[in-house]
């Protein structure tokens, strides 16, 4: 897995790329949430455009991330998920608690 | 029904081996022609039945895995994920939306997504002993292939 994150006027992106499985998700959960506490941002979105596989674990991770970001009074989204990330969001129902959403 | 082909595969219940299983299971799905949404069902399916025998089964310690992979009639792919770990005590709550007992790093999903990307999925389970989920996908033949 690799990460990359901007951030600007409260928004934080985290951009996650390769295969979010369990042997990445532990990582992915710690550095998310380090980039959360760092940047202290309204808003965070976590960019999936560069993930090119993801299964339960995943939804773990946006789990912990949307955890962190309503204890700071703030808004988590997903972005950009390929065909088969979105799949696990849609049967894991996820989406009726984080909004994703296609920006590309 | 008719066997026509399989594979079978042994590994340690390290979390890298994630990454092979669902990549050894894509390379062996691929003579059934599927598409890549198939394919990707498969994947994330397998990764689901691998993760819980890593996590779950061996929870403090590194175990057997067995992974069996058969083409059956139909253009069928069947899948077995096998360990010799803790088991499960009561299997029809483990397959509920939403139930783990993993913790926040685990979201109560895998069986429930083994169940909607596959066709069947079974579960066979002794405390204890060890865990066998056995899950079968049908791959469409395509127009014009074959
Ligand atoms: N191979 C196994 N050995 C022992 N227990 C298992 C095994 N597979 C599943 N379980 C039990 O069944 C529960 C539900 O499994 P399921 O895959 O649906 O969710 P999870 O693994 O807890 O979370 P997720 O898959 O979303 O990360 C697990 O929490 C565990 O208690
Ligand atoms: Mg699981």
């Amino acid at each position: 897995m690799k990460y990359a994150a901007s951030f600007s006027s409260g928004r934080l992106t985290v951009y996650l790329s390769g295969e979010l499985d369990h042997h990445a998700a532990g990582e992915a959960i710690r550095v998310v949430g380090e980039l959360i506490e760092d940047n202290m941002p309204r808003e965070c979105v976590l960019d999936f455009s560069g993930l090119s596989f993801m299964d339960s674990s995943g939804i773990a991770v946006i789990i912990n991330a949307g955890r962190k970001m309503r204890s700071l009074g703030g808004r988590l989204s997903v972005e950009n998920p390929a065909p088969q990330p979105r799949k696990v969001l849609e049967a894991s129902g996820i989406e009726r608690l984080i909004a994703v959403a296609t920006r590309i | 029904m008719k066997e026509q082909n399989y594979i079978k595969l042994e590994f340690p219940s390290r979390s890298s081996n994630e990454f092979f299983a669902r990549a050894a299971a894509s390379a062996f799905a691929a003579q059934l022609d599927p598409t890549l949404e198939e394919l990707g069902d498969i994947k994330t399916a397998v990764s689901e039945a691998v993760t819980n025998a890593i996590v779950h089964a061996y929870p403090d310690k590194i175990g057997r895995v067995l992974m069996r992979m058969r083409i059956l009639s139909g253009n069928t792919l069947e899948i077995m994920v096998k360990d010799f770990g803790k088991g499960i005590e009561n299997v029809e709550e483990a397959r509920r939306p939403l139930f783990t007992t993993g913790g926040s790093e685990r979201s109560g999903m895998g069986f429930t997504i083994m169940e909607s990307f596959m066709d069947k999925l079974r579960v066979r389970s002794v405390p204890g002993k060890g865990t066998t989920v056995v899950m079968q996908r049908a791959i469409r033949l395509r127009a014009g292939m074959r």
